[in-house]
């Protein structure tokens, strides 16, 4: 989202309050939450005009831990709230904090209805794929077969693969990103910012306590360039310990060449203004590790420039007082037929 | 001419027929006409769930009592004078509300073997044609003839003519009550604006069914019933829901705030969205929210950024949106809750009225959970409670249940309306900033009335995090202290219970201060006690009539004015909600009067319980 700057110099400690975060030691959310202090003084934003929303889940007590406005409301509802709010307040700059259970699962409807309706706001969404603050049960973007305090003899629930589902509610700005790559994480993070309409960003987080591990291939060293894509507009689709491999397109299908064997005009360049496109890549959702699995993919998959809700929202107010002009109490009381005894 | 006229008092009148048939539309234009005229007047529309039941049959028949008179009205009447039905179903559906002797204005073209046997009558029985109908005076009218007689050669069809008839009917009644055309003509040109030919049509078949009365040689009486002396004024008729929106908008007007109105369509509250959304000039702003936990919570959101927060719904949207209503007691934010309530529990009766979310209102959340809840007792009075409810949630910081139901959301009465400079200031202070340099702004300080101040996003130097999770006094952080929670939960307690301050004390609506025994209602019963306890004061019984607006927190003084009578009735669209309250509250023996039937009560019901009651030697 987009919100006039004005000059002011505040740093990542202007943006943390004094209650003691208390998430378990090694939590992915540390890292996302320092990302997160670290860019807000470099969005140029008064503190007093930002809102942090969040649902429940081990993600909802970010606010508290954001020296801005904040609310930590109830399970799920963090989107339909921040619509309310940015549909009167359009002059404030409102991020959502919500995790896989509470944006997909619990709060699933009010997401997708977010998402069509293009609230200028900014989504970012711990995903787990568990459920942390519960204490392990599987989540909405658990893989298929998770063993999990509820699932003994592993879930029979089909994933989520959320980005698609977010790409199906005609949402104008995809991303994703990971608690382990600060730097990426910080970059997608202000094109959020710069999104004019809903930003979604999915944000890979460890849960080291229910959940150890469930992005490491994407993660770590070792595995990391060979199971990740990080796209860049403009950029064609390579990726590999030495960028190696690439994406070609081989009618609607994606398949793996070596750069080496092929013209670099025949490798996908990345259009983050092609939803087609996006709706292929976001399909990029092979498990980690395999051989022939299509690498993850991360950055910015898709934008597009679409009114915001709040705009029309408000304009319609201006529309009806420049027709009727502003109303008069007194005659809307009064109606049209009287009568005097 | 063979008519003669007769003067009367007041008059009930049924409108019946098809849902299709426009019925809703004749009962109100009468209603209007009578109105203007001078009449005092109550309406009660009652019409099919289905917005298109099977044509003919009695799931599909739609209805609109209409109650005027010379005389003060306070219902819509317990048993109708005349009752005009389109169709066989029609008559079956409402004869049991006919006086007897009454008058039955047929359609003969709905008693058609087909529209007979749809309406269920047993085969070659027509209730026209033999001899059950003989204690009522029955004036058949061909109406689907006559005015496809008389729309020859308007270019329309068949179909389009037959839409006209509910304009030959209500043409008939305004000549069988002398009454002027021209309200409805006026209307029927707004109407059809963009169909001339249409306003040609229903005008020319108003006209006919007038003329009809006129030129037909029956020996039809006419009636005259003239003005009531109703107290002076400027008058206009109003329905509850419509009095509702405008009592929302006044409110947010005088406050200086922005209404966000966040709503789920639900019957019978979606006029009220209907309503507002047509004001946007006021800078109404109403959102259509996906479900009715957006639809609070979009409210929330909206109170949190300085918006007065108001959602909508019925019983069942009210239990969706009751997790939310905790939290924004939690956060002690302000949040309009109007509950136009109807027949339940689940889906229950979506057209019908009752009284049974009370309990709901008061105690329906999980924790410990108080929210004011006021209800309104009258289709105007609507505007009132609904203003009254969003200045207490402004000036106390708190969700407020404004409680309406489905008799009074869609029932008309007139209204001797307020002018906008007579209604009450509503004062808003957002927090400012004027904290000394290291000191902390504490979200939860209270002021005399125990509420927060509302520091709104935007205020520099206020920053701060609210949320559903127990807080720390004043602070508002998190906290988990068992002290502290014992606290909170006194304090929001306290804070509910200190309405009753700064709110009007109980009144007695009528009769005297003590006595044998006191009426208590509340909400949409109003009308019935009224009568009821009316009819009995001039019969000589020593009984009063107080109608409780204020539900939670309970006046000040209602303890001590039970106490001066011997016994208490208390009359309810349910099982038995307020009743309970009362009795727990007070150790009152107050008896209980219970219909559960998505109806309300007659005035007769209820007295012949005051005089039982009075009658009775068990002291």
């Amino acid at each position: 989202m987009d919100t006039q700057t004005e000059d002011i110099k505040l740093t990542a400690k202007d943006f943390t309050t004094d209650q003691e975060v208390r998430w378990c030691p090694g939590c992915g959310d540390y890292s996302i939450l320092k990302q997160v202090q670290t860019v807000m003084p470099e969005l140029g934003i008064p503190r007093e005009n930002i809102v942090f929303i969040s649902g429940i889940g081990c993600s909802s007590r970010f606010p508290y831990y954001m020296e801005t406005f904040g609310m930590h409301s109830i399970h799920g509802r963090a989107t339909a709230i921040a619509s309310g709010l940015k549909a009167t307040r359009p002059d404030l700059s409102v991020w959502i904090v919500t995790g896989d259970g509470d944006a997909l699962s619990i709060g699933g409807n009010h997401l997708i209805h977010l998402l069509r309706r293009n609230f200028d706001v900014n989504v970012l969404m711990f995903n787990n794929e568990i459920y942390g603050l519960t204490k392990g049960q599987y989540s909405p973007t658990s893989p298929l077969g998770k063993v999990a305090k509820s699932t003994p003899m592993g879930s029979v629930d089909h994933p989520f693969n959320p980005l698609a589902l977010c790409l199906g509610a005609d949402s104008t700005f995809i991303a994703r990103s990971m608690d382990r790559d600060p730097v990426h994480l910080r970059e997608i993070l202000k094109r959020a910012n710069a999104h004019t309409g809903t930003s979604m960003v999915e944000i890979y987080q460890n849960c080291n306590v229910f959940n150890d591990g469930a992005f490491e291939v994407f993660t770590e060293k070792a595995t990391k360039k060979l199971n990740t894509l990080f796209v860049e507009q403009g950029k064609p689709l390579t990726f590999g310990l030495n960028n190696e491999k690439g994406i070609k397109l081989d009618g609607f299908k994606p398949t793996i060449v070596n750069v080496a064997d092929v013209s670099a005009n025949d490798l996908w360049i990345h259009d983050e203004k092609d939803q087609v496109k996006a709706s292929i890549l976001v399909r990029f959702f092979d498990a980690g590790g395999s051989e022939d699995a299509l690498p993850r993919p991360f950055g910015v998959f898709y934008q597009e420039e679409r009114f915001s809700y709040e705009k029309a929202f408000n304009a319609q107010i201006e529309e009806a007082i420049a027709q009727k002009g502003k109303g008069d109490l007194d005659a809307l009381i009064r109606g049209k037929n009287t009568w005097t005894i | 001419m063979s008519s003669t006229t007769e003067i009367k008092n007041n008059v009930v009148i049924l409108f019946a027929g098809d849902s299709g048939d426009g019925i809703q539309l004749t009962g109100s234009q009468f209603t209007t006409t009578a109105a203007l005229y001078g009449n005092d007047i109550s309406t009660f529309p009652n019409f099919p769930a289905e917005i298109r039941a099977p044509q003919g049959t009695i799931a599909g028949v739609s209805g609109f009592q209409l109650h005027f008179g010379s005389e003060e009205i306070f219902t819509a009447g317990d048993a109708a004078d005349v009752l005009v039905v389109m169709n066989g179903a029609a008559l079956k559906a409402n004869l049991k509300q006919l006086k007897p002797g009454g008058i039955i204005i047929a359609n003969t073209d709905g008693f058609d073997a087909k529209n007979l046997k749809l309406a269920k009558y047993p085969e070659g029985v027509n209730p026209l044609k033999d001899s059950s109908l003989d204690k009522y005076k029955v004036y058949e009218i061909d109406v689907t003839r006559i005015t496809r007689t008389a729309l020859e050669g308007s270019g329309l069809g068949t179909k389009e003519m037959d839409r006209s008839k509910n304009m030959f009917v209500l043409g008939y009644i305004y000549w069988m009550y002398n009454r002027s055309l021209d309200n409805s003509i006026e209307f029927l040109k707004e109407q059809f604006k963009k169909r001339p030919d249409l306003i040609d049509a229903n005008i020319k078949v108003l006209k006919a069914g007038y003329n009809y009365g006129d030129t037909v040689e029956t020996p039809m009486n006419r009636y005259e019933v003239k003005p009531a002396p109703v107290s002076k004024g400027t008058y206009r008729s109003i329905m509850g829901n419509q009095a509702a929106a405008l009592g929302l908008i006044a409110a947010t007007q005088k406050a200086g705030l922005t209404l966000f109105y966040g709503t789920y369509p639900i019957t019978p509250a979606s006029d009220i969205l209907h309503e507002l959304s047509k004001h946007k000039n006021f800078g109404v702003k109403t959102f259509q929210a996906e479900d009715e936990i957006a639809a609070v919570t979009s409210a929330i959101g909206a109170s949190f950024g300085g918006s007065l927060g108001i959602t909508a719904s019925s019983g069942p949207g009210i239990a969706l949106k009751g997790e939310a209503i905790g939290l924004a007691l939690m956060l002690e934010l302000p949040l309009v809750i109007v509950n136009v309530q109807r027949g339940g529990p689940s889906t229950g009766l979506p057209t019908k009225t009752e009284q049974a979310d009370l309990m709901q209102a008061i105690y329906g959340r999980n924790g410990e959970a108080p929210v004011p809840v006021i209800a309104a007792y009258s289709p105007s009075d609507c505007f009132d409670t609904a203003f009254e409810a969003c200045r207490l949630a402004i000036e106390f910081m708190t969700p407020v249940f404004f409680l309406s139901d489905g008799y009074i959301a869609n029932g008309a009465e007139p209204w001797k309306f307020p002018a906008a400079a007579d209604l009450p200031e509503i004062k808003v202070a957002f927090a400012k900033n004027n904290l000394k340099e290291g000191e902390k702004f504490l979200p939860y300080k209270r002021n005399e009335k125990l509420a927060r101040e509302w520091a709104i996003p935007g205020t520099k130097g206020l920053e701060h995090r609210v949320g559903g999770i127990e807080k720390e006094n004043e602070t508002g952080n998190i906290s988990y202290d068992p002290e502290n929670h014992e606290l909170m939960v006194k304090l929001r307690q306290a804070k509910v219970d200190r309405i009753a301050e700064y709110v009007p004390l109980q009144t007695i609506d009528n009769g005297n201060a003590k006595g044998k025994l006191l009426v208590i209602g509340w909400g949409g019963t109003y009308g019935s006690i009224k009568t009821a306890v009316k009819d009995a004061i001039a019969e000589g019984y020593d009984v009063s009539h107080a109608h409780v607006k204020y539900l939670n927190p309970l006046p000040k003084n209602l303890g001590e004015l039970i106490k001066g009578f011997d016994k208490v009735l208390m009359p309810e669209i349910n099982s038995g909600q307020l009743i309970k309250i009362i009795r727990d509250k007070y150790l009152v023996d107050a008896k209980g009067l219970n219909k559960v039937q998505g109806l309300p009560f007659s005035s007769v019901e209820i007295k012949n319980k005051i005089v039982e009651m009075l009658s009775s030697n068990n002291e």
